[in-house]
């Protein structure tokens, strides 16, 4: 009966993924790609401006969480005793299980009420909020299954501090860490309530960061709940796209951990 | 020849002797460039050292500032309408009249059922994958296709469900008797239910394979069957792990925003029953904030941002604290 239960729980996962690529697959063609999407009752139109706006708000996301979200790990798997660390670890935890849309709210009233539009830099910040408590957590876990010995070798070369830890450690457990930026960057690559009202969404094409912009998610949850069938055509190619997409990069990520797993 | 060379030698040791003679000028010189060198390195040591410490401590005050922005945010719904707030019936802003039971109740509805419907299906995997099958190339496939389950975005989920799920459940409620929705508390809770399913189940496994072979082993040798030991040994020494592999699902299932929302109808009532429309926290922020044309809307709303926050957030810190006890013991 075990058996029974735990093949029933794939089975959703399957039949999903089967029927957007059904759904989805005659959907995507080359003007798909690279047309804007067009007024209602008209066919064609594409969905170029999300492709491009997911892609730069990601980018900006991954270029302020990433650096912020190692050193914080570095700093965690350094000092295990003193209260900043507990704090901070205190914080993170609770900052991974805030629900995305509260983060949303507060980086509205934090960038989009002062600079009195929306902006993809607001999504991107809210992102890189969503996306700090993996990069740090993996981090941190990672750096901490390396030995102390490497770092001790380090120091009685007589190398300073940052050499030892960016030169030594953080190439040795280089594939814990970037298995979890990469990893981040596929679970905000799905997040569309803190874009909701940050980046709001714009129907033409825009690479101004400090405007509104279209995202891949954000498009497919207007147009699956409009009325329009185009806009559904658009979505199902949409949500191939992105389902195509987060799968492949979690893929990598199992490539990457398992071929330089870090063993010692 | 003899003259020349002793003359070669005599401007070669003098001209050694001048460099010996200005050795310490230049042994002086050497050592104010190695402190030069070494104050540096000093300096960017410190430097990085002050910049780690600062960015964890700004991850902190980041934390402490996103708590205050909601509270100082939704104050005037706090002084406006008090504790009425969480146990009014009506949400009507239209006349200004702001009662959030409904919500509470769409919330606690949807996440309960959602956890009942899946824990069962995550205990199943947990124990396939921790005793039955814990090596082989069957357990790396479910395994994969369990995570696998947590990577798709929410959004996937949501609209595959008002396509695929709601027309299903429109039939089966049409067959019951009951007003074919479609749509409903029941139809989220069972999106949620895919959705939370890896949480408990890749906790679980763990915690599953941390118990200890010579437990296992004892009971095996007293002739007890596979099921008796599962049942006897492994779950009530997982028994912990288990609950806070429980209490997370529960933290994902209360915070999750874009498959409910599309799928649960948005009807701010008290739902009359399981498969009627109703709302929750999250889908009611997500559709009505940009909307909220005055500020006591809006920040009633974000005081319902507030409750949501606190509520997720002790629940997982709670389920995180279980789990740290348990694998530190």
């Amino acid at each position: 009966m075990v058996i029974l239960f735990s093949v029933i729980c794939t089975v959703p996962l399957f039949v999903i993924l089967i029927y957007i690529l059904k759904e989805g697959i005659t959907k995507i063609n080359w003007h798909f790609l690279v047309n804007l999407p067009k007024p209602v009752g008209e066919t064609g139109g594409g969905i170029a401006n999300a492709l491009i706006g997911s892609l730069l708000i990601v980018f900006f996301a991954a270029v302020i969480a990433i650096p912020i979200g190692i050193m914080g790990g570095i700093y965690l798997s350094e000092n295990k005793k003193s209260w900043i660390a507990t704090y901070t670890r205190l914080s993170v935890d609770v900052l991974q299980g805030t629900p995305s849309i509260v983060v949303g709210i507060v980086i509205y009233f934090w960038i989009v009420k002062p600079l009195s539009t929306f902006s993809a830099l607001s999504g991107s910040v809210a992102l890189a909020i969503m996306m700090l408590p993996i990069v740090v957590r993996s981090t941190e876990e990672t750096l901490k299954l390396l030995p102390d010995s490497l770092k001790e070798a380090g120091f009685a070369l007589g190398l300073p501090y940052q050499k030892v830890i960016l030169r030594i450690i953080l190439p040795c457990g280089f594939s814990g860490v970037i298995s979890g930026v990469i990893l981040a960057v596929a679970r905000i690559a799905g997040e569309t309530a803190p874009l909701l009202f940050t980046a709001f969404g714009n129907p033409y094409f825009s690479t101004n960061i400090l405007k509104p912009m279209q995202s891949l998610p954000l498009l497919i949850f207007n147009y699956a709940t409009s009325p329009y069938d185009e806009w559904h055509d658009l979505a199902w190619g949409a949500a191939l796209i992105l389902l195509l997409w987060v799968l492949l990069l979690n893929i990598i990520t199992k490539i990457i951990t398992r071929k330089w797993k870090i063993q010692f | 020849m003899k003259l020349s060379a002793t003359k070669t030698e005599i401007s070669r040791s003098s001209s050694l002797l001048r460099e010996i003679s200005s050795l310490p000028r230049m042994m002086n010189v050497l050592k104010a460039l190695k402190i030069e060198r070494s104050n540096r390195q000093i300096q960017l040591e410190k430097f990085f050292k002050t910049s780690l410490v600062l960015i964890a401590l700004g991850i902190l005050i980041l934390v402490v500032c996103f708590f205050l922005t909601l509270v100082v945010q939704s104050m005037p719904s706090i002084k406006a309408l008090g504790f009425g707030f969480l146990f009014g019936k009506t949400w009507d802003p239209v006349s200004n009249v702001y009662g959030t039971y409904p919500f509470l109740l769409g919330t606690l509805l949807t996440s309960f059922l959602a956890l009942i419907i899946s824990v069962p299906f995550s205990f199943a995997i947990a124990i396939f994958l921790g005793e039955y099958y814990p090596r082989g190339w069957f357990s790396e496939f479910l395994k994969n296709s369990i995570e696998l389950i947590a990577a798709v975005p929410s959004v996937i989920y949501g609209f595959w469900g008002l396509f695929v799920l709601v027309p299903l459940v429109r039939s089966l409620e049409i067959k019951m008797g009951v007003t074919p929705y479609g749509i409903g508390i029941f139809t989220s809770a069972l999106i949620l239910a895919i959705m939370i399913v890896p949480y408990a189940a890749s906790l679980g496994r763990e915690m599953i394979r941390m118990v200890p072979s010579s437990l296992k082993e004892a009971a095996y040798s007293l002739g007890a069957t596979r099921f008796e030991v599962i049942t006897a040994v492994i779950l009530p020494y997982a028994k912990s792990g288990l609950m806070a592999g429980v209490l997370l699902s529960l933290g994902r299932a209360l915070g999750e925003t874009m498959a409910v929302t599309m799928v649960i109808g948005n009807t701010s009532l008290i739902p009359k029953s399981i498969f009627a429309p109703g709302n929750t926290m999250a889908s009611v922020i997500a559709n009505e904030f940009t909307e909220a044309a005055s500020s006591l809307y809006l920040s009633s709303l974000i005081e319902l941002g507030l409750v949501l926050f606190l509520v997720t957030v002790v629940i997982n810190l709670i389920g995180k604290r279980i789990i740290k006890r348990f694998t530190t013991e």
